[in-house]
């Protein structure tokens, strides 16, 4: 297309990617702040933070670092946590699967809750788009966010590297993990399936390599996806 | 506290694992498929998994002093709430950690 729609789509992703820097930057401080003192170099942080641009992800590994458990189950434990990445991919193909492979490598490197979040809903409410629009609009959405990832990690390790360990790690954690609960509670569906993630686990917390993690996961998937469904089905019957 | 020699293995692995995912249907070109009703599945494992890890920190080997236990899941759950009703992950943590650190210096 036209170089000013090439413009106009790249200003339209990056106003779209803007208001979620408000919450990537503190919540990339804290995890900076929680790797340092938990004995990561600032170099290890920041490029965890580089490497992996996922927050929940990355607070859980940290958190599975520090109770020992063993390595491949802390690899795993993280990408479970990751997993819809996948589906993100899976959706993305649809609209620029046909791009150059260095396009679609970017896209891929890129693709994280926020830039997939409003790309969908772009690609959705405007179907006419060519798929170089499209790769614009998706990588300028990610334009805010993922450098403010690597800086605010950055400052928190920094910042967390000379501190003392006052802050009860113990705590600490945990309750930024349950801070990042909350927002996913988004419907019938996303709440049950954490509800069935946390009885499951509570029921299955004997089993040894971590089982309970997964099967709570497993089971929360499941329940989910069927409250999706089913929810699905009664809205289209009220149709 | 943490034990040095896994960091690097465990960073890379998660950051290879994740490209791997995040590629896999938009580098094969579609040549990876999954059935349709197995992509949906995904979207939960976030929020499955998170609650679940939140149950083994409660409750696992190294998890929070026992007598500290009840005072622990009251802010977690404080902080359940917050962040539930804010949308605000700074001001849930905050609260559960304001809470928890006044009762302890209290009490």
């Amino acid at each position: 297309m036209t170089t000013s729609s090439a413009k106009n789509l790249f200003w339209q992703g990056f106003k779209s990617g803007v208001p979620f820097t408000l919450v990537i930057f503190p919540v990339g401080m804290l995890f900076g702040v929680f790797a340092t003192e938990a004995g990561l170099s600032i170099i290890e942080a920041l490029s965890f933070s580089i490497v992996v641009i996922a927050g929940a992800a990355q607070f859980t590994a940290l958190q599975l670092m520090i109770d020992q458990e063993t390595t491949w189950i802390i690899v795993l434990s993280a990408l479970a946590i990751n997993l819809r990445m996948a589906m993100y991919s899976a959706s993305l193909t649809l609209h620029i699967g046909s791009a150059p492979l260095w396009q679609r490598a970017l896209v891929t490197y890129l693709t994280i809750d926020q830039s997939y979040a409003v790309s969908a809903t772009k690609f959705a409410n405007d179907p006419h788009m060519s798929r170089q629009d499209k790769v614009i609009f998706f990588l300028a959405s990610a334009l805010p966010v993922v450098p403010v990832w690597y800086i605010a990690t950055l400052l928190g390790a920094v910042l967390g590297y000379g501190m003392p360990s006052w802050l009860s790690m113990d705590m600490a954690l945990p309750l930024v993990i349950a801070a990042m609960i909350g927002p996913m509670l988004t419907n019938r569906a996303h709440q049950y399936a954490a509800l069935t993630g946390t009885l499951v686990a509570l029921a299955l917390n004997m089993l040894p390599l971590n089982l309970g993690l997964f099967l709570g996961g497993i089971c929360g998937m499941i329940v989910g996806t069927e409250t999706e469904r089913h929810s699905f089905k009664k809205q289209t019957i009220q149709k | 506290m943490i034990d040095q020699t896994i960091i690097w293995p465990v960073i890379i692995a998660i950051g290879i694992g994740s490209f791997a995912l995040r590629f896999m249907f938009l580098g094969p070109v579609g040549r990876t498929t999954m059935p349709e009703w197995v992509q949906r599945h995904l979207r939960y494992t976030a929020v499955a998994i998170l609650p679940a890890l939140l149950v083994q920190m409660l409750k696992g080997p190294t998890a929070i002093d026992p007598d500290a236990r009840m005072i622990a899941i009251s802010a977690i759950l404080l902080t359940l709430l917050v962040s539930y009703v804010t949308k605000n992950l700074i001001l849930a943590t905050l609260a559960g950690g304001l809470v928890f650190i006044l009762y302890t210096q209290i009490f």
